[in-house]
Parts: C-alpha cells; sequence; structure tokens
C-alpha cells in the first residue's frame, strides 16, 4: 500500500476550529491563505527569511512558511486576523495606525502579530542579541530603539518602514506595560525558557 | 516537493522505529531546515517523523554542576534559561546571535546541530556538489567563495557550518547523546563532525537513523567569563562570515584557562586548541592573544575571495579577548 500523503486534520485558528484535509506538502501560510480565506498573512519569501508570514503558535511567534499544516495540528494558531477584540484594536495595532508604522502595508501583519510576541518575550525577560549582559541577575533590559530593533529583525519592510515601525512598538509596549498594572492577576506574560511550551500555550490561553 | 508521509512519535523509542532502517525517511524539528530544503528539492523524504512532541524539552542540572539539554528544547528557550545565561553566557549570547525570533521559537538544539550548509551550489539543485551528489565536483572552489572555508577543508569541498550554537558548545566541551535500535550512544562535539576528506556528504559520525535525545554541557566555572561575538554582512539576521566564542579565566594578569572556539571558518564549529595551548599562561596581553590567533590560523588555506577572512578571524580574537581581559581587570 503506498503511504497516506495526506491527513484530514483540525486547524484551531483565533479560537475557531478548522477542520480540512491537506496534501503533507502544504505550509500552514499557504493553508491559510489559500484553503481558508485567512489572507492577513503573507507571503514574501516563503523560506523563512522576511517574516511576511509571521503567526502567533501555541503564543510564540513563528514564521508560517516553514510551518507543515499538519505539524500544526493541536497548537492555537493567531493570525492577525484574531488579535482585534471585536472593533478594538489591539494595542499594537492601534499604534502602527497612529504612527504610521507601514507604507505599502504588505509586511504590516508580520511586523504586527511579531511586535506582539517581541513585547510579550521583553516582559518575560528574554534578553537579546544587543542586551549587554545577559545573566539573570542584570535584570531584563529596557526595550530600547536599538533592543526594539534587533528584536524584530527578523521581519523585513521593502518600503524601509522602519524609523515609525520601532516608534509604534515602543509605543505599543507602553500601552501594554500600562494595561498590565491595570488588569488582574493571572495575565502573566509567557514564562522564562525552563517552563517549556505547555506552560507558554497555557500562558497565552 | 515530492510527496511525504507524516507520522508524530510520541517517545523516543517510538521515534526511532518509526524511522527504522529507511534512508527515505528524515526526523523533523523545527522544520527550519529540512522544510525549506525540501522545498528547494535539495531534501527529497519520503516520510517525516515529527518529534517535537517527544518529551526532550526539558534543561536540567546534572549531579556534576553541568546541564542537560534535551534535543527538542527550542533555541529560544536555550537562550532563555536561567541556569544558561548564568553559567555560559556565551552560549544564550551564541544562540540569541542566530537567525530570527520567529526563527528561534521554531528551531530545536537538536536540528541546529544538524542543519545544513548555506553554501549556494548546495543549495541549487541544478548546480554540481560534492556534498549533495557525490562526484560531480565542487563548483565554489572557483566560483562563488567568500564565505566558504579557511580551515579544514579540502579539494573535494570547502563549505561551511553555519551554527552559532555549535560553536559556543564546542567551546564547552558539550556532549550530544543519541538513541538508535541497539540503544543509547554519545559523542562529544569535537568527534560528532567528520572530517571534509573526499566525503563531504558524510557530516557527522551519529549512526543512521540515530535520534539525537539532547547535549550535555559540562560544568565549566572558566564560562562565568565569556563572549560569543559574530560579524555578519548587516547588523542582524544574518548567518556569521566569521564569530568567536571565548571563555576566559585571567587573574593577577595572567591567563589561567582559556577556551576559543571559531565559526563560519570550517566544515565544524572550529575548536582553537592551537591558540588555547600559546595563551594558557601567558600574560593577558593584546600581543600574545595576536600570537595566539596566529597560531591557530597558520593552517589556514583561504581561497581566492575569502582571505579576509584570516585577517578578520585574527582581529576578532584580539578583540573579544581584550574585552574579556579588561573585564577580569575591574
Ligand atoms: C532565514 C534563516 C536564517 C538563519 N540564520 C541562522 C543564523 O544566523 N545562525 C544559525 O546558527 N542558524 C541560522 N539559521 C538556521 C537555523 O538555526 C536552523 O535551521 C535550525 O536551528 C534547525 O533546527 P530545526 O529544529 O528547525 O531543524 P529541522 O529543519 O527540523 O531539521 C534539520 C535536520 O536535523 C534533523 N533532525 C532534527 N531533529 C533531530 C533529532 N532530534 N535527531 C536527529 N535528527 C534530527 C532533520 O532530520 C534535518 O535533517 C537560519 C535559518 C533561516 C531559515
Ligand atoms: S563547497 Fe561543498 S557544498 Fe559548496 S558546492 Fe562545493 S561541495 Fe558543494
Ligand atoms: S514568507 Fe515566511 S518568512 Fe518570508
Ligand atoms: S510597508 Fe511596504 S514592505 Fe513594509
Amino acid at each position: 500500500m503506498a503511504p497516506t500523503t495526506s491527513s484530514a486534520i483540525t486547524l484551531k485558528i483565533n479560537g475557531q476550529n478548522y477542520p480540512l484535509t491537506v496534501d503533507h506538502r502544504t505550509t500552514l501560510l499557504d493553508a491559510l491563505r489559500e484553503r481558508l480565506d485567512l489572507t492577513g498573512s503573507k507571503k514574501g519569501c516563503d523560506h523563512g527569511q522576511c517574516g511576511a508570514c509571521t503567526v502567533l503558535i501555541d503564543g510564540r511567534r513563528e514564521v508560517s512558511c516553514l510551518n507543515l499544516a499538519v505539524a500544526a495540528e493541536g497548537r492555537e494558531i493567531t493570525t492577525v486576523e484574531g488579535l482585534a477584540r471585536g472593533d478594538e484594536l489591539h494595542p499594537v495595532q492601534q499604534a502602527f495606525l497612529d504612527l504610521d508604522g507601514y507604507q505599502c502595508g504588505y509586511c504590516t501583519p508580520g511586523q504586527i502579530c511579531s511586535a506582539v510576541a517581541v513585547i510579550e518575550e521583553h516582559a518575560a525577560g528574554w534578553p537579546s542579541a544587543v542586551t549587554g549582559d545577559v545573566r539573570p541577575e542584570a535584570g531584563p533590559p529596557p526595550l530600547s530603539a536599538e533592543e526594539i530593533r534587533e528584536r524584530m529583525s527578523g521581519n523585513l519592510c521593502r518600503c524601509s518602514a522602519y524609523v515609525s515601525i520601532v516608534q509604534a512598538v515602543s509605543r505599543a509596549a507602553d500601552t501594554t506595560a500600562g494595561q498590565r498594572r491595570t488588569e488582574p492577576a493571572g495575565t502573566e506574560p509567557l514564562g522564562s525558557g525552563d517552563t517549556g511550551r505547555t506552560a507558554d500555550a497555557e500562558a497565552a490561553a | 516537493m515530492k510527496e511525504f508521509a507524516y507520522q508524530r512519535a510520541e517517545d523516543v523509542s517510538g521515534a526511532v522505529a518509526l524511522l527504522g532502517a529507511d534512508p527515505d525517511a528524515r526526523f523533523l524539528g523545527g522544520g527550519t531546515n529540512l522544510v525549506d530544503l525540501m522545498k528547494s528539492g535539495v531534501e527529497r523524504p519520503g516520510r517525516l517523523v515529527d518529534v517535537r512532541q517527544l518529551p526532550l524539552g526539558a534543561i536540567e542540572s546534572t549531579p556534576e554542576g553541568g546541564l542537560r539539554i534535551g534535543a527538542t528544547v527550542t533555541n529560544s528557550d536555550l537562550a532563555a534559561h536561567p541556569e544558561v545565561r548564568r553559567r555560559y553566557p556565551l552560549l544564550t549570547q551564541a544562540v540569541l546571535a542566530g537567525a530570527s525570533g520567529q526563527l528561534r521559537n521554531m528551531a530545536t538544539v537538536g536540528g541546529n546541530l544538524l542543519q545544513r550548509t548555506r553554501c549556494g551550489y548546495f543549495a541549487d539543485v541544478t548546480k554540481p556538489c560534492n556534498k549533495r551528489e557525490p562526484g560531480t565536483g565542487c563548483p565554489a572552489l572557483e566560483g562563488e567563495h567568500h564565505n566558504h572555508a579557511i580551515l579544514g577543508a579540502s579539494e573535494h569541498c570547502v563549505a561551511t557550518h553555519p551554527s552559532d550554537m555549535g560553536v559556543a558548545l564546542t567551546a564547552l566541551d558539550a556532549v550530544v547523546t543519541y538513541e538508535t535500535a541497539d540503544g543509547p550512544g554519545e559523542l562529544p562535539l569535537a568527534d560528532f563532525y567528520l572530517p571534509v576528506g573526499d566525503t563531504p556528504h558524510r557530516e557527522t559520525a551519529l549512526p543512521p537513523g540515530a535520534l539525537i535525545t539532547g547535549v550535555t554541557v559540562p560544568p565549566a566555572p572558566v564560562a562565568a567569563r565569556s563572549r560569543y561575538r559574530k560579524v555578519r554582512e548587516r547588523a542582524s539576521y544574518a548567518f556569521a562570515i566569521g564569530s568567536v566564542a571565548a571563555a576566559f579565566d585571567v587573574s593577577d594578569g595572567v591567563v589561567r584557562e582559556v577556551r576559543l572556539a571559531f565559526g563560519a571558518v570550517a566544515s565544524r564549529p572550529w575548536r582553537a586548541r592551537a591558540a588555547e595551548r600559546a595563551l594558557t599562561g601567558v600574560p593577558a596581553e593584546a600581543e600574545n592573544f595576536a600570537a595566539a590567533a596566529d597560531a591557530e590560523l597558520a593552517a589556514a588555506r583561504p581561497l581566492r575571495d575569502n582571505a579576509y577572512k584570516v585577517t578578520l578571524m585574527r582581529n576578532l580574537v584580539v578583540a573579544v579577548l581584550t574585552e574579556l581581559a579588561e573585564e577580569a581587570a575591574r
């Protein structure tokens, strides 16, 4: 018998279940765009090099072009379409609008999904490649423009809207930090490294 | 892309059994290298065994005071782990210097060690390449090779290993553990990657079908003062053209212990043993750092367009060791 090269799967996207049958070669990005009409996520390079296809999976940013749809079954996927609460934009979306964090807009959904995660990662105390002292005792670095540029470097913008993107991420981080202070406990950001995927999935839920 | 079957492994022995002896099957980690290479036709597996759900996602202290890092730990979790940051800052720095936030969330420790070269001919199936198709030749020798190897290469292949993480792990004397149908095994990273010789398609000493289960990092007090520095053609999100992982113990101005490994200069992370020997017991001064770099780089055999790497690596060694020595003197 020839091996099965397609599977009936259910993808959980923006809190909704989507049953579909996929050829195993289908990437998550192609499933979103071509099969499920969720065209917010964009295809720039299809090789993990541009970030236009960035989505959140179990609360973390990943490129959807190098994820196979079949391997994404059972994981919580959030696309740019799932960030707003009804008519209320996510603080990152609002900041991109207010500060012109884009020109043509092609890279923008990826930039926004990435920025949502950057703010979470920073709040969880993750260092970056430009953090001077990575030891936990040194404490988390302030989310400076340099830190934002490094953390957002996985998202390219052909229009080079970088200056306002950095400002938008900075503004959104401030807004989110303000909201964190006023929100009740139980909204902890994703855990630091030792907690692994499960805890992060819980935190994202 | 060729059609393929997909299976999820639930436990280690199940994963090994699922892969079996099928040369056409591959383990799937984060997929950041494998799926990419499947798209370009370099990899054409008939079956993928997804290992991401395996219970190999933990980082634990060993009784000796080192760390045991599971094979499916993501690059992000590795870099963010408090004990990694405390005990082996160079390892966190190396991982964070690689790829992007999105890719580090996907990439696993096992997959990172087994990622393939970024040589452009290797990735282009319309070109000859000894590594991809043994015996077809190496167009990089006379062609585009500005980011190819200066150390340990052969006339059969001059490709570099692109991992940043692997360079830090090499400086730390890490040991790779694996599982086969015949039971577990282990390989020090120093013996993990095979010499290029005339078999550039054979890259590691892992037995066929082996599942990497983790990496053990021995205790290394010397790593308390350590650094990974990477040079690339843009500020971020690019592969290295040269990198140095260094750990340094200096007291009274004298080098007591040093670890040094180079990235992007050879087919594997390059442990700079000659430089380490030259440095041990000598005053921690720039001219000694330069002499040690020269001792290592005496073996360099640059190509037409990559001799700059010899100078680059020399300067990088001097800069990184000078920084660490200044820190120690403070
Ligand atoms: C745009 C881009 C930029 C990048 N930049 C950098 C960089 O600057 N520095 C850097 O170091 N890396 C960089 N990378 C490479 C990235 O780090 C690797 O692709 C990644 O670490 C591979 O891990 P993975 O889990 O995704 O492996 P996969 O792609 O899933 O697998 C890679 C190989 O390992 C095998 N494998 C996976 N897990 C196991 C296991 N447990 N046991 C046995 N075999 C296994 C697979 O069969 C496959 O052959 C970049 C990648 C991209 C796409
Ligand atoms: S350097 Fe190695 S990988 Fe590149 S073309 Fe030559 S044989 Fe192939
Ligand atoms: S389309 Fe996925 S990273 Fe470019
Ligand atoms: S806004 Fe045009 S690509 Fe970024």
